[in-house]
């Protein structure tokens, strides 16, 4: 703290400790545990981070390595095409789960199994299955058509979209039942007027459920973008990142240059996606502390 | 009994038509580990939709410890078990204290740690991996349980912090107000006014933490790597080295791996309803 050379100086500050009251003191203290998790594993690594990957020549060495120029476009691709579909899948769902019958009660129940379980066993059950060779997938295209069926974990754009099937099988639940609790919010009289007035189902979906849900869709679609740009396990489990590094994306990508020791890469990879995440944090937060 | 007219009927067709295609969707990647974990190795590789002869003997393999993958199997899921009890009890202490004495006690630059939390919570956790592993090497942890804990804590706990400040913003203050009053001190407050308004929180937020630890993947496999170190999802990638992998172990194992969590979930589905969506994102 900087000491103000002021004229009236003769009256020292009061001690820290007596300014502040008892429950402040323990504010403090109850605080302390996080903010010393916060800058031992949050503000050291990121600073450790940033200073390893501080080099320009880590930024040329990525631009020539056409992996991660793959990696990029995949990572879009994965965000932009992979999280709308499932978006729009999540919106559509949440209509067919806001119905009322007991059945659709009980499949709402085993549709949330894919997020209740871990995703290491599933992804790779779904591995066995595209196995070209012993799959059940090839064993029935090859029992009703007699034709052996593709190689679909060998071909670069079909391995990433079964990579991006799996990142849709299991965050799909989460997502239709946080769109189910924004359209049961929605007031049934309006759907109940719209009715009267003789409205289909187009223009109460157009008129009535998408202004309200409009502000919670963009969220929930940011949002999955952002932690979608974190999903390690659909891609390495399922590929591996092959055939070829093929079907890297940028969380998988930091992984492979930290397997291969070459931790300053790893590093500037992950600065290099920062440009997109930040713009993106800073919205959530902006919508989230309101 | 009246006849169902025919537009309900082809109304209910119509959802039959979602539901179902949503029915298999669902099942099918479940089913399939599940049907190779009672075929034996023949049945599993044949396409069968259901083994000629269902067992029980991969879980036998698996219980008995008898294959060169399974030899640590206990082990492996003891370190699981203990690591999700720890990042729980920790996450949930630390978030607490953080929640009560940003939310009640006011304490100065409290808002700023919750958007500081906040913007951790946001900021991918496969990103955070690559310095997190260096910064365990450094710490010389690596190897070490606590590594793995305290990583899944670093994660857990700016979400945990944010709900449980949601939840403890909506106490009404005058209850703090009469128990100072009363002659209560802060921590009295805490333990006895706080905590069990608090209770359907904690136990979403408890289980949110451990949920996240016992399903995570990424981090356990960077930060531990000695087979008897290891946690079980680590154990379940390592099949993947060999050419040959025992698949129906694999799955066996995975079944086993994912029935406690989904336990978990379902017992508490309640509270993660209502504590985790509602938090989850504020329309």
């Amino acid at each position: 703290m900087a000491i103000t050379l002021s004229g009236d100086q003769a009256i020292p500050a009061p001690p820290l400790a007596s300014r502040l009251t008892t429950a402040q003191v323990w504010g403090i203290v109850l605080l302390a545990p996080y903010l010393l998790v916060f800058l031992a594993f949050v503000v050291y690594p990121v600073c450790y981070g940033l200073w390893l990957a501080r080099a320009p020549s880590n930024y040329v060495a990525l631009y020539n390595d056409p992996i991660f120029a793959r990696a990029a476009v995949n990572t879009l691709i994965f965000l932009v095409i992979g999280i709308n579909i499932k978006m729009l899948i999540a919106l559509f769902l949440s209509g067919f789960f806001a119905q009322q019958r007991t059945w659709i009660k009980w499949l709402s129940v085993i549709f949330i199994l894919p997020w209740a379980v871990p995703s290491i066993p599933t992804i790779l059950s779904v591995r066995f299955m595209l196995n070209p060779e012993w799959g059940i997938i090839n064993h029935y295209i090859f029992a009703f058509t007699g034709d052996d069926g593709p190689n679909w974990l060998n071909d670069p754009t079909v391995a990433l979209t079964m990579a991006i099937g799996v990142h849709i099988w299991k965050s799909l639940p989460f997502w239709t039942l946080i769109l189910i609790t924004g359209r049961l919010a929605i007031a049934q009289d309006l759907f109940e007027a719209a009715e009267v007035d003789g409205a289909n189902w187009w223009q109460k979906f157009r008129f009535i459920t998408w202004p309200s849900m409009q502000t919670l869709y963009v969220t929930c679609t940011l949002l999955s973008m952002i932690w979608t740009l974190g999903d390690f396990n659909s891609v390495y489990l399922l590929t591996g990142g092959g055939p070829a590094d093929l079907t890297h994306v940028l969380s998988t990508l930091g992984i492979r240059y930290l397997r291969l020791d070459q931790l300053s890469l790893a590093m500037a990879s992950i600065v290099c996606a920062m440009p997109f995440v930040l713009p993106l944090v800073y919205f959530m937060m902006k919508r989230l502390s309101r | 009994m009246k006849l169902p007219s025919l537009r309900d009927v082809a109304t209910e067709a119509r959802l039959l038509l979602i539901g179902i295609p949503v029915f298999l969707w669902t099942m099918i990647p479940i089913y399939h580990m599940f049907l190779f974990a009672i075929s034996p190795k023949e049945d599993a590789f044949s396409g069968k939709l259901w083994p000629d002869h269902p067992t029980l003997h991969n879980f036998e393999i698996v219980f008995r410890q008898q294959h060169y993958f399974l030899r640590d199997f206990y082990v492996q899921f003891w370190n699981s078990t203990l690591i999700a009890a720890a990042v729980g009890v920790l996450t949930l202490f630390i978030a607490t204290a953080a929640a009560f004495s940003i939310s009640r006690l006011k304490v100065p630059g409290g808002r700023i740690v919750l958007n500081l939390a906040l913007f951790t919570y946001f900021i991918p956790a496969a990103f955070l991996a690559v310095p997190m592993y260096r910064t365990m090497g450094n710490y010389g942890l690596l190897n070490n349980h606590w590594a793995l804990i305290l990583a899944m804590v670093t994660i857990a706990s700016p979400y945990a912090i944010w709900v449980l400040k949601q939840a403890s913003d909506k106490l009404p203050v005058e209850l703090d107000e009469a128990a100072v009053m009363d002659g209560a001190t802060t921590l009295q407050i805490f333990r006895l006014v706080y905590l069990p308004l608090m209770m359907p929180s904690l136990v979403a937020i408890g289980t949110y933490a451990v949920l996240l630890a016992w399903n995570e993947y990424l981090y356990a496999f960077l930060l531990l790597s000695n087979d008897r170190e290891i946690t079980l999802p680590v154990a379940l990638g390592n099949f993947l080295a060999a050419d040959d992998s025992p698949w129906e172990l694999l799955m066996t194992t995975g079944f086993i791996y994912a029935l406690p969590p989904a336990a978990v979930y379902y017992a508490f589905r309640r509270y993660m309803v209502g504590g985790l969506t509602a938090g989850a994102v504020k329309s």
